[in-house]
């Protein structure tokens, strides 16, 4: 889990933030703090759906999954735990 | 020019179009004339008017006029900025131009980056007038004058934009449409004097083809037109273009625009434009002129201005939605609206009605603020700070770009609502400081060929802003009015297609090749060394392009803005004069009308 979180946190930060994390934490909000805009939700599904090799569905495009760090944690893991069983899971 | 006494002196940069009824009117009164030229219409009509004769002005234009007797100088720009006049005061000395880089021939004029003016660049994609990059640069705001006399200076505006709506029902659409109809006719003819021929550029959308269209079906020219088209069809128009072609019957030329092109001419782009640029749009307009250039034309006319003058802009579509929404927040039928908003943004038409909602939504407060419509666009644009370096943040922290706008708006700005507001912030700022300047006069007349603008005949921009709203966009039908005159004089598909707006490849054009100036420029070395941005940030953000994954609007904007920033830097800061020479060494150009007597 704690590895996860790290690897995600690394990826907003390197790729939406630039390296300036100014006091950002992994329960922040990406809308809120305006970190994500819409070609970046595009960037982090396609990142999210190669490296986890999960497939995300339309109906769980929504904030409640993909938010922030610890959010997309949860999701991933429930997606992947979904994988395992044969069967996904929507959030929405 | 002098006057025969050589009492009034004038240099000037633009065109007159009604010069020769002003010349009817002063020969009337007495006045004799040595030549044809408008340049000499201009210095009769300050004698006979002095400062209040730009009132009577139909043009584009930059000059100045020094008054010997008085020992009072006066420069005066044109109503909407379609000519530039850029000017500082050093060692005692007042120097004015049309470009900075004639005022930098002087060496003792200091060349620093004024980091306030990049605040507000990197919010809304210029600085607000006075400021240029350059710190102790000024330009003369447009629609004013200025005059300096006993070593003071005084600057006055002449003109105004102010939104006077006639009340809806008043007139009938059709009389609307053919006033507007005739305005635009004599406009584009008063745009054809000229003892040079005349072009038109030919984008394949609504305004350029009408205009081609006037010069095609209102006058007795050659007609030749002139496009730019590109290799990625995510930008490429050629398909309308050639059905305008087709349809008229003009002679047509186009030059083809590719990512490596872009990487390869944006450092003499920005040369020219004299700001950094978050778009690359300018470039293959750049191209454009030089394509015009070579066929021997010097002259074109240009759709530019329609959409700021009669409402054909995405944003102000995008501003009636979110208003329409903010105002029930809660309802789930409103939002489904903005599935209406940039047809053509693959990125936001693939998002899910969830996070559209949620990147469109309407903020507490938002519906107040003065400047609801470019909220948005200058939030985007403002993220890309995250790259200036510690240093520029410190400086520039704490100071609010906007709150200077907020000091600058007419007094009746907060009557006029939302829609109008809209439309002045465009026409009044985005159009002088981005649209006319760095894609129009200065890419133009990078290659001697001027832009002619009928959209911006001061009778049609004072006709539109009488119109009532609901004529400009019809619920979300933008350049409502505009559609109804155009009726068979352009294709139908052109007339009724979405409205795409102008742009070009970005940020990826610059590691299509190997480019050696995007290497050093985007060094951390140099970087450093320069300590405007942060080389860790930029960096991640290079890393991003090379990868192929940088595709968003912001991370393009950063990235052409950096580039951009460094070239300026490169250019007229460190390394002006070598730079310069090479101009000077180039084909001779010839920005300024400077007519000697």
């Amino acid at each position: 889990m704690q590895n996860l979180e790290a690897q995600l946190k690394q990826f907003v930060v390197e790729n939406f933030l630039f390296g300036k994390q100014n006091g950002f934490n992994c329960d922040d909000s990406f809308l809120e703090k305006g970190i994500i805009d819409s070609t970046g939700m595009v960037e982090l599904i396609f990142h999210l759906e190669s490296t986890y090799q999960i497939k995300i569905e339309d109906t769980e495009l929504v904030p409640e999954n993909l938010d922030s760090v610890k959010r997309l944690v949860a999701f991933v893991e429930r997606k992947k735990a979904g994988k395992e069983q044969g069967s996904y899971q929507s959030a929405s | 020019m002098s006057t025969l006494d050589n009492s009034l002196w004038i240099t000037f940069n633009g065109e007159i179009f009604n010069y020769l009824e002003l010349r009817e009117e002063l020969i009337a009164k007495g006045h004799h004339f040595a030549t044809r030229s408008d340049t000499e219409v201009l210095l009769h009509l300050y004698q006979e008017e002095g400062p209040a004769c730009v009132k009577k002005l139909n043009g584009q234009w930059a000059f100045g006029i020094w008054d010997t007797k008085e020992r009072r100088l006066f420069l005066s720009r044109d109503r909407l900025g379609v000519r530039p006049i850029v000017y500082t005061q050093s060692g005692g000395a007042f120097s004015f131009a049309s470009e900075v880089k004639a005022l930098f021939a002087d060496s003792g004029v200091p060349r620093r980056v004024d980091l306030k003016a990049l605040d507000q660049l990197f919010t809304f994609w210029f600085p607000l007038p006075p400021h240029t990059f350059f710190e102790g640069i000024f330009e003369l705001p447009p629609g004013h004058s200025l005059t300096l006399q006993n070593g003071e200076i005084k600057i006055e505006r002449h003109w105004e934009m102010n939104y006077r709506p006639d009340p809806v029902g008043l007139r009938s659409e059709q009389d609307y449409a053919e006033e507007l109809w005739e305005l635009l006719v004599d406009a584009v003819r008063l745009r054809l004097r000229s003892d040079v021929p005349v072009a038109t550029y030919l984008s394949g959308g609504l305004d350029s083809s009408l205009t081609t269209a006037i010069v095609k079906n209102f006058t007795d020219r050659r007609l030749r037109s002139f496009s730019v088209t590109f290799d990625d069809p995510e930008f490429d128009e050629s398909h309308y273009q050639q059905e305008v072609v087709r349809y008229l019957g003009t002679e047509h030329q186009q030059v083809r625009c590719s990512y490596s092109d872009i990487g390869q001419i944006f450092p003499e782009v920005v040369w020219h434009t004299e700001k950094p640029i978050l778009r690359t749009a300018p470039a293959p307009l750049f191209m454009l002129s030089q394509l015009v250039r070579d066929a021997g034309f010097k002259v074109v006319v240009t759709g530019e201005g329609s959409d700021e003058m009669l409402g054909g802009y995405d944003i102000f579509k995008e501003a009636k939605i979110r208003a329409f929404w903010g105002a029930v927040p809660d309802s789930r039928l409103r939002p489904l609206l903005l599935r209406r908003l940039y047809p053509y943004l693959n990125n936001i038409q693939n998002q899910s009605d969830a996070y559209l909602r949620a990147f469109f939504r309407v903020g507490a407060g938002d519906l107040a603020s003065p400047f609801f419509s470019h909220l948005p666009r200058w939030d985007v644009t403002a993220k890309i700070k995250t790259f200036f370096s510690d240093a520029v943040r410190q400086q520039v922290n704490g100071s609010d770009p906007t709150d200077e706008l907020s000091g600058m708006l007419p007094g009746n700005y907060r009557q006029w609502g939302r829609f109008l507001q809209a439309q002045y912030l465009e026409a009044m700022y985005l159009l002088p400081g981005y649209i006319l300047s760095s894609q129009g006069d200065r890419v133009g007349m990078a290659h001697s060929v001027e832009v002619r603008l009928p959209f911006l005949d001061f009778r049609v921009v004072e006709f539109a802003s009488k119109l009532p709203p609901t004529l400009k966009m019809k619920v979300l039908n933008e350049k409502y009015l505009l559609k109804k005159c155009a009726g068979d004089y352009i294709p139908a598909s052109v007339r009724t297609r979405h409205k795409q707006p102008y742009r070009a490849p970005e940020g990826k054009s610059f590691f299509s090749k190997n480019f050696d100036y995007v290497d050093e420029l985007l060094s951390e070395e140099r970087l450093g060394k320069d300590g405007i941005f942060s080389p860790p940030a930029v960096s991640m953000l290079v890393k991003k392009f090379r990868a192929g994954r940088a595709i968003g609007v912001k991370d393009n904007m950063a990235l052409t803005g950096i580039l951009s920033t460094q070239l300026m830097v490169d250019q007229f800061i460190h390394n002006f004069n070598s730079r310069a020479n090479k101009e000077s060494h180039a084909e001779p150009r010839s920005p300024i009308k400077a007519v000697r007597g």
